[in-house]
């Protein structure tokens, strides 16, 4: 174990080595004036719970977070300050909203000058407003809860969509594909799970947006998270046989629901999930080809015709990890702070906080165009709809990012 | 009202389910039941087995239940060793040590197993996790009945090592009157840990047939630790046909309850079992107060 | 004599020291610090009561943390009453279940690991209540407590905007909480709590009326923690079942008294504050040289705790009130000795 521990040092330093060099060598063609002195580094607060139970997509997170300090630093750091270095300066909430505000305080006396995080909706919550005391600039990186950026917190940002958003757009987007199939699919169910904030209001939102255009929804189950089997959920579904079924909750859970529907051969004409939990998940897609194929999802997705997300990609999946939304929503939280910093040509807190709100930032590989902050959250912001097909994720609407088209009615 | 079939599935499914909640509690009760100690470290102990099972099938090709007698022997060791030199080291003979010391180890286990697997969940596919039976109403795969067979058998061997064998009859005299087994000669710390080591080798046993079926995290023994409890205490501290039984109505109450109240609600069913039992039963349905 | 006059200068000191601590530490992180270990030692004088003097090892405290914390959540967000308020119903309710869960367990005469474990049914059983009742707590989604941005307003709606405010906030409960348990401990009730811990058939046997004892135990506790769920509530404005029911506040409770010195004043709060400087020291100091290792401080928390444990058995008070004891017992020798 010693030695993995010391291997994985090694291949870190060796990557920042390789980052610093590059800073040099642009240094060296940009200007004579290298040998001046480094300037201080940006202090950057990074927060996810990569213990206790949301531990594995808090993980995902933080490795977006790196990778973006990383990025930022071997591109030459923040310009307009010298090419300061940003330094990560990591907090763990311990899936816990108690921990994550003491992490905030730890990282104002470490005086950073902005924080990303926290992963969870219920964390959020909590550290923006720890923030919001010392008027520190906070980006939510994932955290879909609308209240995060419905309380006036001025240094509160959310760069990514939220949950209204996320299910409006869903519904809509399923509506506009089954009309353009010729109306295939009539009744449907939606299976949501219940213990977090995420799952829990989901289904009265969709059950009415669905209603309303004509569908008939034959049930909302919901479930806990965690949950242990889905044989009854499975068992109503075949009993009711519903042409479609919706399922939203978290990646093991959803794994164990697409995995009994297969056991059981319940096979309905189409799964479309909202924020599906393993849907648009190429770790689900890997271990389980046959479970998750035709299996949409309207989730955060990147640009697909944006050549920077492959490359991003290509780093995540070199590093040993899955390119989950956590960590490009990640990433671009970080990415876009820097951007800020960069714009307001300061470490201040204030400035910083002013530069976000006013940012126009389109140097990222979302489908949201440049940014646009009202109230601290990112107008442009969308989901996509993906789908399984074959050995890749492909984006099946809005059509200007599509790369495939949807498989709607899956074939028998 | 739901159809029959509906209810019958369900009844079947609980049934199946259940057999895995009766494997964790094999081990939890035997603990339970001789040492008198609740061992908040037993999730962390399924947890840390479901990694070997996982390590074996992924790095040495071995599938999970030809690999059950290692994963046994394997825990059984580390339980050994644990109750002999941490938990009764520390421990003072007193419950409240007991448990903070079990629940030290169990913090100690799952964030290693963190630190040094990481959060990623880990996954046995067998090729033939999905074949079966088709029973009309519902179809039951490999895992599944493999989980309830093993079941069966698992408690039937512990109840013949309990009753025929010499160090069964000296884990049962001691679990009755630690003093008097004393004094008859019967090395009580020795005992103790072989009770802990079976425990921890019911544990293995479990998670070998875990495996196929349940992604493995640091997080997982959570899952299953609240229903052990339940089960010990429904079948009566330190039975085996207890605990099976009390596994399979678990399994069927916590299945049919999600049928009619919802999946979320009918969890309740396994807390009000548990209060009721302990209210008017506390004995449980096969044990005798043991204190 | 000595030894009474130097553990009053002691506390005075401390006592001197506690008030003044916000105008002499500046650092937020150090103030919220102070908050954590004196809410934690709040929680677990709530469990001590009942856990270290009645000898009633509970695992779900939790159910009256929570229940606390959603009547104090509810009431405000949904009926917009005041929290000064709403805190009086958070502790009835606090009152109401300890009360229910006290009758049934005592009436059929549950003990020890028994009693233990109906605790902890309990609180699972409200979680799921509390997750599938979505009309009254807005199940997994949580409650958001409306966020007081009028500083006019913080003392009202007892949300402070500095850290200071919560640290007083926190500070007078604990405080209030030492005094109420001081003075358990030196009364009739408290000396026959003690006797039903001790044994409880021989306390029935000498006149105690160990039901009448135990509910009085049990109801105080769970008062207390209910607080301690309204202080949460006020503090991170947020409430969701698993907070409120899971099994994390439960351990937390009865960890601290256990590691300070169960039936013992001062017990919860040297438990705490150790607990949480271990917990900081072991999270610094394992980030110093591994910055990205998720895991590793709770590794060496984890084998404190068991170390505090064998080498401890009584806990932190144990420790030092050995030491006092044995300076005692040595100062009294020499005086023998000097007298011969």
């Amino acid at each position: 174990m010693t030695k993995k521990t010391r291997k994985s040092q090694i291949s870190r330093r060796t990557f920042v080595a390789g980052a610093g060099t590059a800073a040099v060598a642009t240094g060296v063609i940009g200007f004579p004036a290298v040998l001046r002195a480094a300037p201080q580094p940006v202090n950057l607060g990074i927060i996810h719970p990569v213990t206790g139970f949301l531990q594995q997509a808090g993980a995902q997170c933080r490795f977006g977070a790196m990778l973006a300090v990383a990025d930022i630093n071997a591109d030459g750091g923040i310009r307009s300050l010298d090419g300061a270095k940003v330094r990560a300066q990591l907090g763990d909430a311990q899936s816990k909203a108690e921990i994550g505000v003491a992490e905030v305080e730890k990282l104002n006396e470490r005086g950073v000058s902005a924080i990303v995080g926290c992963f969870a909706s219920g964390i959020s919550i909590a550290t923006t407003q720890a923030a919001a005391k010392h008027g520190i600039p906070h980006v939510v990186d994932v955290g879909v809860s609308d209240k995060i950026v419905q309380r006036g917190l001025k240094n509160t940002f959310r760069f990514g969509p939220g949950f209204g958003k996320i299910v409006k757009v869903g519904t809509e987007r399923l509506i506009e594909i089954n009309e353009k199939a010729g109306k295939p699919t009539k009744s449907l169910l939606i299976v949501h799970e219940n213990s977090t904030p995420f799952g829990s209001g989901m289904a009265k939102l969709l059950t009415k947006g669905l209603g309303d255009a004509g569908f008939d929804v034959m049930d909302a189950l919901a479930h806990p998270t965690p949950n242990r089997d889905f044989n009854n959920i499975v068992l109503k579904i075949k009993a009711a046989n519903p042409d479609l079924v919706v399922p939203s909750m978290y990646y093991n859970e959803y794994v164990l629901f697409a995995r009994t529907l297969e056991r059981q051969k319940v096979k309905p004409k189409a799964i479309y999930s909202v924020l599906g939990g393993a849907a648009s998940q190429y770790k689900f897609l890997k271990e389980f080809p046959t479970a998750a194929q035709y299996i949409m999802d309207c989730n955060h997705w990147y640009n697909p015709k944006n050549s920077d997300a492959f490359r991003v990609r290509a780093a995540t999946e070199k590093a040993g990890k899955f390119y989950s939304y956590e960590v490009f929503t990640a990433y671009h939280a970080v990415k876009l702070v820097a951007d800020a910093i960069e714009r307001a040509k300061s470490r201040d807190r204030a400035a910083i906080i002013d530069a976000l709100a006013s940012s126009t930032w389109a140097g990222h590989f979302m489908p949201y165009g440049p940014t646009k902050f009202v109230n601290g959250q990112n107008q442009g912001a969308q989901p996509l709809n993906t789908q399984i097909l074959g050995d890749e994720i492909e984006v099946i609407a809005p059509e200007e990012y599509a790369t495939a088209k949807a498989v709607f009615p899956r074939p028998a | 009202m739901y159809d029959f079939s509906i209810i019958l599935a369900s009844v079947i499914n609980g049934t199946m389910t259940g057999a895995v909640y009766a494997l964790v509690a094999l081990g939890l009760t035997l603990i339970y039941g001789v040492l008198h100690i609740i061992n908040f470290a037993h999730g962390s102990m399924l947890m840390v087995a479901m990694y070997a099972a996982f390590f074996l099938f992924a790095a040495g090709g071995i599938d999970p239940y030809v690999a059950l007698p290692l994963v046994a022997a394997l825990a059984f060791a580390f339980g050994y060793a644990l109750q002999r030199s941490v938990i009764s080291k520390t421990s003072h003979g007193r419950d409240e040590i007991i448990l903070l010391v079990t629940l030290g180890i169990s913090i100690v286990i799952e964030n290693a197993a963190l630190f040094f697997f990481t959060s990623n969940e880990r996954l046995v596919t067998l090729p033939y996790d999905i074949e079966g039976i088709d029973l009309g109403v519902t179809f039951l795969v490999v895992p599944q009945l493999a989980a309830f067979g093993a079941s069966l058998v698992i408690t039937f061997l512990l109840w013949l090592f309990m009753a025929r064998t010499d160090t069964g009859k000296a884990i049962r005299a001691v679990a009755k009157e630690r003093l008097g087994a004393r004094l008859v000669g019967i090395n009580v710390d020795h005992i103790f840990a072989i009770s802990f080591g079976i425990g921890t080798a019911c544990v293995g046993a479990a998670a070998c047939l875990l495996v196929p079926t349940f992604p493995v995290t640091p997080q997982i023994g959570y899952v299953f630790v609240l229903i052990a409890f339940t089960v010990v205490v429904l079948g009566g501290m330190g039975s085996f046909v207890g605990a099976l039984i009390g596994g399979l109505i678990i399994g069927i109450a916590e299945s049919v309850g999600g049928l009619f109240f919802g999946e979320t609600l009918g969890k309740i069913s396994i807390s009000l079992i548990f209060i009721l039992v302990l209210l008017f039963r506390p004995t449980g349905l096969f044990g005798q107060r043991l204190r | 004599m000595t030894g009474t006059m130097g553990w009053r200068i002691f506390w005075l000191v401390l006592g001197a020291l506690a008030i003044v601590a916000p105008w002499i530490i500046t650092s937020g992180f150090w103030i919220n610090f102070l908050i954590l270990t004196l809410f934690l030692a709040f929680l677990g004088q709530g469990w001590n009561i009942m856990g270290g003097y009645g000898g009633q090892f509970s695992f779900g405290h939790a159910v009256f943390f929570g229940t606390g914390a959603y009547i104090q959540a509810i009431l405000q967000s949904k009926f917009g009453w005041n929290p000064w308020l709403t805190l009086w119903f958070a502790m009835a309710g606090g009152v109401l279940v300890a009360a229910f869960i006290g009758y049934l367990s005592f009436r059929y005469g549950l003990r020890g690991s028994y009693f233990a474990l109906i605790t902890l049914a309990f609180a699972e059983a409200f979680r799921v209540l509390a997750t599938a009742a979505e009309g009254v707590t807005e199940g997994g989604k949580g409650i958001l407590i409306a966020l007081n941005q009028d500083p006019e307003r913080s003392f009202a709606m007892m949300q402070f905007a500095t850290g200071t405010g919560y640290y007083y906030f926190i500070l007078i409960l604990t405080v209030l909480s030492l005094v109420v348990v001081w003075a358990m401990e030196r009364s009739r009730f408290g000396a026959q709590l003690v006797a039903v811990r001790e044994n409880e058939d021989a306390a029935e046997a000498i006149g105690v009326n160990a039901f009448r004892v135990k509910m009085g135990a049990i109801c105080l506790s769970g008062a207390m923690t209910a607080l301690g769920g309204v202080f949460y509530v006020q503090k991170f404005l947020l409430m969701d079942p698993n907070i409120a029911y899971g099994p994390t506040k439960s351990v937390e409770a009865l960890v601290v008294p256990i590691i300070g010195g169960m039936g013992t004043v001062f017990g919860p709060l040297l438990g705490s504050a150790f607990l949480h400087t271990m917990g900081e020291i072991t999270k610094e100091a394992t980030q110093f040289f591994w910055q990205d290792r998720p895991g590793l401080d709770l590794i060496f928390y984890g084998v404190i705790l068991v170390l505090v444990l064998a080498f401890l058995p009584n806990g932190l008070v144990g420790l030092i009130k050995g030491q006092w004891r044995g300076r005692r017992q040595g100062r009294a020798a020499e005086r023998k000795k000097a007298v011969a």
